[in-house]
């Protein structure tokens, strides 16, 4: 197997504050990332995830461990790295003042795009990223959704075989974020290997081959989808919707060794209450999260300025 | 990898040519501001117009290289964008350099026009061209790095704004712009000694007059001194300021 990133031992520690302790903000955390593959990096605000992107595409220098990205050295070739990388960070960052063709040209400049390909490339970018009618309008016009597909319009202006997303949905509304979806979804089918890190679960059940959670600088389960929620799946868990005489409707999930035992203990307060539905639940991706990290989607997403709402929809 | 570095300068200099300085507000600042400080000094003295033309085309580099460029990395690195170009393959000396690139070339720009009113005024018959070439060209080397050390060594475009000022406002007054330095007290006089604006004004001065490449030599090569050592200056705290 060929892989697009290999990390071993990773580790990143900051002195925050002259007087206080170390902050691990990365503490030794190992994985590979095969070529072609869509990896998910989850896990809550502060957990390590950005700190880990800056230290695979050269921003940050690690403090401790090794790794190799597209088959180069990350101690020794980081600028031969960096021309087979695509990164698109948190906040969208071209330039307010120059055209959406402009700031596509610009990327290609800085990355030794031949001349002769330039306009070509980019009218193709603006063409597929639904962008073509705002070629000339300055980024600082573009709405949210908009700037953040040319932000990735941007990072894949060289043709990058490895591509690093860093929340690329948050703040989006639905349709945008659906698109943006589709478009990580169509770059799998070319062979581009993405790094994904989001706070959105569904997005990531969606969209990505494995996931990695990270809590407090430290990977605590890394698996496929489904073999995440295997793991999560030691109890049988139930879920039965009630109704009191004034049609007070409450639901319960209750986790259990068996469904017997389950639905024994969510039915014990439905006395004198009408049973509304009955459900044997599969885990979810956020079932497994809650489990690893003790935090709920809803927190995460509260953290992160989202009210707990998703736009995962579509 | 010098091909990269070399490339990567060139195009983040014209881009922040177009993203930044050709800009009317700018170009007008460039140019009105020097000769607003020149009239005034003028007026008050109308038989020297002439002795006031390298102070006025020292003015001008300055300001013209200066001004944006001792915000324009602190915006970046406010917005992100600077994030942009560390991401690129270019070395982060080739990064600053492209910066320095496009100061550079927008004060050259706005000095020429200036330069070229004076000729026009004054004439060119006793201009050593040479001289005048070398003294223009390391003076905007010189203040674009100036620029871009402010620009590096603060958090916020007002600390820019604020730091700038305060540095190039007393070099305006102790630089020999308005009153030539050797018969300025002697505790200014050294203070002088440390300006690059002072060695601007001499070597433009000496050019005009026709004096020789020996003549303006000392001033050159402080003004190359101070070039290479902003320009080392402002790499440094920039590799700490991202990392």
């Amino acid at each position: 197997m060929t892989y697009a990133i290999q990390v071993t031992g990773l580790t990143k520690v900051y002195q925050t504050d002259k007087s206080g302790p170390p902050l691990r903000a990365v503490d030794a955390v190992s994985f590979n990332v095969s070529e072609g593959e869509v990896f998910g990096f989850l896990g809550p605000n502060g957990a390590g995830k950005t700190t880990t992107i800056r230290m695979l595409t050269g921003l940050a220098r690690p403090t401790a461990g090794n790794a190799s990205v597209m088959g180069l050295d990350l101690a020794k070739d980081v600028t031969r790295i960096k021309k087979r990388i695509g990164v698109v960070p948190e906040v969208s960052n071209l330039y307010d003042e120059l055209s959406a063709f402009d700031n596509l040209v610009f990327a290609m400049q800085l990355y030794g795009v031949p001349r002769a390909e330039r306009k070509v490339r980019a009218e193709e970018l603006l063409a597929r990223f639904r962008l073509s009618d705002k070629r000339d309008a300055p980024f600082a016009k573009l709405s949210r959704g908009m700037k953040r597909a040319l932000t990735v319009a941007a990072a894949l202006a060289h043709r990058p075989p490895l591509l690093f997303l860093d929340e690329p949905t948050t703040g989006l509304d639905v349709m945008s974020a659906r698109n943006l979806r589709q478009m990580i979804a169509g770059l799998r089918k070319e062979g581009v290997t993405v790094f994904l890190t989001t706070h959105y679960l569904e997005e990531a059940e969606r969209l990505c081959d494995r996931i990695a959670i990270i809590v407090k600088g430290r990977i605590v389960a890394l698996d496929t989808v489904d073999g995440l929620k295997a793991d999560a799946q030691s109890k049988t868990v139930v879920e039965v919707t009630l109704a009191d005489v004034d049609n007070h409707v409450e639901t319960r999930r209750v986790e259990g060794e068996s469904v017997e035992a389950a639905a024994r203990t969510a039915l014990a307060p439905a006395e004198g209450r009408r049973v509304l539905a009955i459900n044997t639940l599969r885990p979810t991706l956020e079932d497994v999260f809650v489990k690893l990290t003790g935090l709920s989607a809803e927190v995460m997403l509260a953290e992160k300025g989202g009210k707990g709402q998703s736009n995962a929809g579509g | 990898m010098l091909a990269d570095d070399l490339r990567g300068m060139f195009y983040i200099g014209l881009k922040d040519l177009r993203a930044y300085y050709f800009k009317p507000p700018n170009i007008s600042w460039g140019i009105l501001f020097p000769f607003a400080f020149i009239l005034a000094f003028a007026i008050r003295n109308p038989s020297d117009l002439r002795g006031l033309v390298p102070g006025l085309l020292a003015l001008t580099l300055l300001f013209g290289t200066s001004s944006m460029e001792a915000i324009v990395i602190v915006f970046e690195r406010r917005i992100g964008a600077l994030e942009r170009l560390l991401l690129a393959p270019v070395s982060l000396p080739a990064l600053l350099a492209g910066k320095l690139l496009g100061g550079m070339v927008f004060g050259l720009t706005v000095t020429l026009v200036v330069l070229v009113i004076a000729l026009i005024a004054f004439g060119a018959a006793s201009v050593n061209w040479l001289v005048l070439a070398l003294a223009i060209l390391l003076s905007a080397a010189a203040f674009s790095a100036l620029g871009a050390f402010v620009s590096v060594a603060v958090k916020e475009v007002f600390e820019a704004q604020t730091l700038a000022n305060f540095i190039r406002f007393p070099m305006m007054f102790l630089g020999g712009v308005f009153v030539p330095v050797d018969s300025m007290p002697f505790a200014l006089q050294v203070i002088a000694r440390v300006l690059p604006l002072t060695y601007a004004v001499e070597a433009l001065r000496a050019a005009l007059i026709g004096g020789g490449l020996a003549d303006a030599a000392l001033d050159l090569l402080a003004l190359a001194g101070f070039a290479a050592v902003l320009f080392a200056l402002a790499v440094r705290v920039l590799a700490q300021r991202v990392e």
